[in-house]
């Protein structure tokens, strides 16, 4: 199937799922689920993956250089495995740091672009293509299959998680939302989504297990920075800057939460 | 008497907290956090950063999210934010239930990137079910179907339902419902249209 019908296809499957779980009250990610499960590999998240592969070997920035030295936390040029160990501490930086900020320490030490010129235009849309998310999805899809394993020991990791879980539960804005209103409690839904609790370890598990994921409505395939930054503006809270030591802790309470479970992602969500 | 059993609790309490900290146990990253998320956010449109300065009720349900909130507490924050609902002026509670019914549709309102001249509505349908036709609807809150119905059509009922709309916090601390009224999310005539919607007779929700 060629990229448009299958498109088409996945939108009128979208649809179907929504007619489905109104008549029926038929949980919306079992319907999800099927129709992943019917599409088999054909998740238009290939397509970055492509891409995010050609934009690591490539010479690129003031330096001309690929990123095939970078240390994702397993050793320099260690694609294979690597997000399932971020975040983590890196000795270099001596921060915390997830997938997308030690991209950004990359394009900068190797590359030598700027840290602002790294860190700018993080998220793409359907006719504006971003090596962010490329390069996310790529190294992603390097993990599928593997089981979620982050150390969370070193002193900075550990403070990191703590301070996550604040964040987590930290209250504000005019509706007065956290995290937690819509993730602390099972079997919620927020009109047919259904909410995973992320305090708890199998939903922790499947929902972080899950991202990125190309998203049919947006055209996109959307990195857990973003996932964090549009959660934050349906909280009503000011923007979450991009790779902030806020986003990141936020990510080390989430993955850590999430050892244990299996990475499939880049998945594909409505 | 209650006073002084308060003041001994929250002594043992502060000793308890003093000795845990010596220890380097259960260290407090309250600080951290904040100082960490003012970094982190930047203003955009209508959000800006004071929007992390909690109050008294954000602080405290924070606080308490994982463990329980002493008895004593949340009963001081209910009689707080009781005493701050602004009740109409007119003494007239319901609103017109069609436009009541489009407040709870929509979810427009005060996110970055909403226009803040269009009016906010209150997505009640995100977390409760109201009226029957309405399929899509949340879990987080209760079922509302019937709730005139259930409840009665009674002034005292309105009241409450417009205080609750208002301030929910007022009768269940650290309640997951926005404070609609408090926080300025909808007008007075539209707390009264949602009231509208749950408690007129005509209303979709009692049919």
């Amino acid at each position: 199937m060629n990229r448009k019908l299958r498109t088409a296809f996945l939108l009128l499957a979208a649809a179907g799922v929504a007619v489905a779980s109104a008549q029926q009250s038929r949980s919306t990610v079992e319907e999800i689920e099927r129709y992943r499960a019917a599409l088999g590999d054909g998740n238009p998240a290939e397509l970055w993956e492509a891409r995010g592969e050609d934009l690591w070997k490539q010479k690129r920035g003031p330096k001309n250089a690929s990123l095939e030295k970078c240390d994702l936390g397993l050793g320099p040029g260690v694609v294979k495995g690597a997000y399932t160990v971020l975040p983590k501490y890196f000795a270099d930086t001596d921060k915390v740091q997830d997938l997308e900020s030690r991209l950004v320490t990359c394009m900068v030490t190797l590359q030598g672009f700027t840290p602002e010129e790294a860190k700018k235009d993080p998220f793409g849309g359907p006719s504006h293509k971003v090596p962010m998310d490329a390069l996310v999805a790529y190294i992603t899809s390097q993990s599928r299959g593997m089981k979620m394993n982050v150390a969370g020991s070193h002193p900075k990791e550990r403070e990191a998680y703590e301070v996550g879980r604040k964040i987590f539960f930290f209250r504000g804005g005019p509706h007065d939302f956290a995290c937690a209103t819509c993730h602390g409690a099972d079997n919620m839904r927020i009109r047919l989504q259904d909410l995973p609790n992320l305090t708890k370890t199998a939903d922790a598990q499947r929902a972080y297990g899950s991202w990125p994921a190309y998203r049919v409505s947006q055209g996109e395939v959307r990195s857990f920075q973003w996932r964090l930054n549009d959660c934050f503006r349906q909280q009503r809270f000011p923007e979450l800057e991009f790779v902030s030591p806020a986003s990141i802790a936020l990510t080390m309470f989430l993955a850590k939460n999430a050892n244990g479970g299996t990475f499939d992602a880049p998945s594909i969500k409505r | 008497m209650k006073k002084t059993t308060a003041l001994a609790i929250s002594s043992a309490l502060a000793l308890v907290a003093g000795c845990a900290g010596m220890m380097g146990e259960e260290k407090n990253y309250d600080q951290e956090a904040l100082a960490m998320m003012r970094a982190s956010f930047k203003e955009h449109g209508q959000a800006k950063l004071d929007r992390l300065d909690q109050d008294d009720m954000q602080r405290l349900c924070s606080e308490y999210s994982q463990k329980p909130m002493p008895k004593e507490v949340s009963e001081k924050l209910e009689r707080e934010q009781q005493a701050a609902i602004k009740y109409p002026a007119d003494g007239k509670y319901l609103g017109d239930y069609k436009s009541g019914e489009r407040i709870a549709q929509s979810g427009q309102g005060m996110q970055y990137n909403d226009n803040p001249a269009n009016p906010s509505g209150a997505n009640c349908y995100a977390c409760h079910q109201l009226s029957k036709a309405e399929l899509s609807f949340g879990t987080i809150g209760p079922s509302l179907y019937n709730f005139g119905k259930i409840r009665g059509f009674t002034p005292e009922m309105q009241k409450y339902a417009y205080g609750k709309v208002y301030n929910s916090q007022a009768f269940s601390a650290c309640s997951n419902m926005p404070r609609f009224g408090h926080k300025h999310i909808l007008t007075e005539q539209q707390v009264k249209d949602v009231v509208a919607l749950l408690i007129d007779p005509e209303s979709p929700v009692n049919k």
